[in-house]
């Protein structure tokens, strides 16, 4: 008897000691917050944003792969398009998925919200993975590629603004822009990781370099994506330990919360005017020069620039690891300086110097006018016998090499036909391998770009939760954050190279696309945005 | 300032309808030029995507027009009033 009593009131006791532990939680973080609280609220916050970024972007990372396994391969530049056109798909969906899960998140809670838009990033991003090629399943697979990168991008929508808010609730008000640059990391932290992982599982899958990179263009791309399980079960476990955010808390008991975010985001005009003015006068902007300085910069890098698979995401990771701690200088500068200043100086900088910066990527790779050393030419052959077919393929790689230490690689495919006919293949691909001086030189040129980038985003988070109320900040927040980075940013590689296939006179004309959106967000925001930090986000 | 802003509320209405028309005129030239999925595809999702964009700033224009930002909210019960 006495032991079923225990049974019986167990559920009881610890729920009384939950309680009074999660009370005492609430009044130590609402009156004064404890730093190791604090710093276990931001580091649980960061990773798992970390892991999201992470997810997104291992498909755009992997986008020219993609085309080839899962869409028609008559024309490459069709499959990449039709790609990119996915990858668009998993920006423009950011918005919306900002309205679901903000209007989740401003009524029942931050924890729980930004907890299903990880398990829905996992899952979606596993599956991915799964899903087998064009050739095997048809036009159904393309299609689930598309469903699964939508789910994606919804899931993003929801998770950034829901982290952004969670922290910033939790933070003193004069260490808001320092406390909140944390998660402003996680979005460069996931991309380098990203291309990290790429490419330690591009370089391991076989002992002979060359087999390596086969077996991942055949199926081991798909190792980044179930890696992914791994990293979002982690960070769930982490998740789950934590609490929901003190001041939705506090609203929630005195029964002030919203019961329609959106309607009141957007169809109030004291605040809709503010969700605005954030969208065209900081967060479009910062959108345009977050895409432009580390994903521009990679495809220019390797498609007109033509610098080598492996060393245009080298030279992304070193500037991205060298530049990474000045989200943190920025994002704590503002709690001083105020916010908007420092993303205006960010965005003039944007502004004057990507035109030269991209001409100097230019002018350090050109070959054209520099002398080639033709007694060092080298040519390598290499015959893949194509199974039981009666032909095989001959890879024949061209190795050019040029006094300012460029050396340029041309490779052909021909088949080779048992009869003993030759079909000749056309040149399939162009590539260049540079020389340490003109690397490090490139590197610094894609670290400046992420400087104005740190600029432009590390006091973003901070500038956005300050302008909205909390019953209602998770929504109004996010969407003007997804909209700039989703639809004005994550557009920007696709409007550049589209830009550059236009006008294809001109290498640099896809710049005038994030020019001319950050310069108008300089004028709204430097004319219209206030530099005042708002002490109090309790209200 | 004030009246600068209120000037530059037209200039974004503007911006708003030479730009959208623009993008507009581009589409269909460039999907009259070569009718492919591709093309088609990817400029009606532009077309797509920036109309509610454009009638945003159209919006954001009239609100400074008419004077809505000449004083942004101090707190949180200003924005909700």
């Amino acid at each position: 008897m006495g032991k079923l009593k225990k049974i019986r009131f167990f559920p009881i006791y610890f729920y009384l000691q939950n309680e009074i532990k999660y009370r005492f939680y609430l009044y130590s973080m609402t009156i004064a917050p404890d730093k190791k609280q604090t710093r276990k609220v931001i580091f649980a916050s960061s990773v798992g944003t970390l892991i999201e970024w992470y997810d997104f972007y291992i498909f755009g990372s992997l986008a020219p792969i993609i085309a080839t396994q899962f869409f028609p391969k008559t024309n490459p530049t069709a499959a990449l398009l039709s790609t990119l056109a996915t990858f668009a798909a998993g920006f423009i969906v950011r918005p919306f998925g900002a309205l679901v899960f903000g209007r989740l998140g401003d009524m029942i809670g931050r924890k729980y919200t930004f907890m299903l838009t990880l398990v829905l990033m996992g899952g979606s991003t596993f599956a991915i993975g799964l899903i087998p090629g064009y050739e095997t399943l048809g036009f159904l697979a393309p299609l689930l590629v598309l469903l699964l990168r939508l789910v994606q991008g919804l899931a993003l929508g929801g998770e950034y603004g829901g982290a952004a808010t969670y922290v910033a609730e939790h933070a003193p008000d004069h260490k808001r822009g320092y406390y909140t640059s944390w998660i402003q990391t996680t979005a460069t932290l996931g991309l380098l990781l990203s291309l990290g992982i790429i490419l330690i599982t591009r370089k391991s899958l076989a002992a002979d370099d060359a087999e390596s990179i086969r077996i991942f263009e055949e199926w081991g791309w798909r190792i980044p994506f179930w890696f992914s399980v791994a990293l979002v079960g982690m960070s769930i476990y982490i998740r789950l330990k934590m609490h929901e955010s003190p001041l939705f808390t506090k609203l929630k008991k005195e029964g002030k919360t919203s019961t329609n975010p959106i309607r009141e985001s957007l169809m109030h005009k004291g605040n809709l005017k503010m969700v605005l003015l954030a969208l065209f006068g900081a967060t479009m902007g910062q959108g345009v020069v977050w895409y432009t300085g580390q994903f521009y910069a990679q495809t220019f890098l390797e498609a007109k620039c033509l610098v080598d698979f492996e060393q245009t995401r080298t030279i992304l990771i070193w500037a991205i690891i060298a530049a990474t701690p000045l989200f943190i200088v920025f994002g704590k500068l503002s709690d001083t300086w105020g916010r908007k200043w420092i993303i205006m100086v960010g965005l003039l900088l944007a502004i004057f110097s990507y035109r030269p910066i991209y001409q100097k990527m230019l002018d350090l790779t050109t070959t054209e006018q520099v002398v080639k050393d033709n007694r060092k030419t080298k040519i390598e052959r290499v015959i893949v016998p194509a199974g039981k077919s009666d032909y095989g393929l001959e890879r024949t790689t061209t190795s050019y090499f040029f006094q300012n230490g460029i050396v340029e690689k041309v490779s052909k495919t021909d088949t080779l036909f048992q009869s003993g006919k030759e079909a000749e293949g056309k040149a399939s691909g162009k590539s260049k391998e540079l020389p340490n001086d003109i690397y490090w030189a490139m590197v610094a040129l894609v670290f400046i770009q992420i400087v104005f980038v740190t600029m432009v985003y590390g006091p973003i988070a901070a500038f956005l939760v300050e302008i909205f109320p909390t019953r209602i900040r998770y929504t109004s927040m996010s969407l003007p954050y997804h909209l700039g980075n989703g639809v004005f940013g994550g557009m920007t590689p696709f409007i550049a190279v589209l830009l550059g296939t236009m006008y294809s006179g001109d290498a640099l004309v896809g710049l005038w696309y994030p020019i001319a959106v950050a310069a108008v967000c300089l004028v709204i925001g430097s004319i219209y945005l206030s530099n005042k930090i708002d002490p109090n986000v309790n209200d | 300032m004030n009246q600068v802003k209120k000037y530059l509320g037209v200039v974004w209405i503007l911006i708003a309808v030479v730009a959208y028309s623009t993008l507009l005129i581009t589409s269909i030239e460039q999907i009259n030029q070569k009718p492919t999925v591709d093309t088609i595809i990817q400029w009606s999702i532009f077309a797509f995507v920036f109309f509610p964009i454009a009638i945003g700033l159209i919006v954001f224009g009239w609100l400074a027009a008419s004077g809505a930002y000449d004083h942004l909210p101090k707190s949180s019960n200003e924005v909700e009033e």
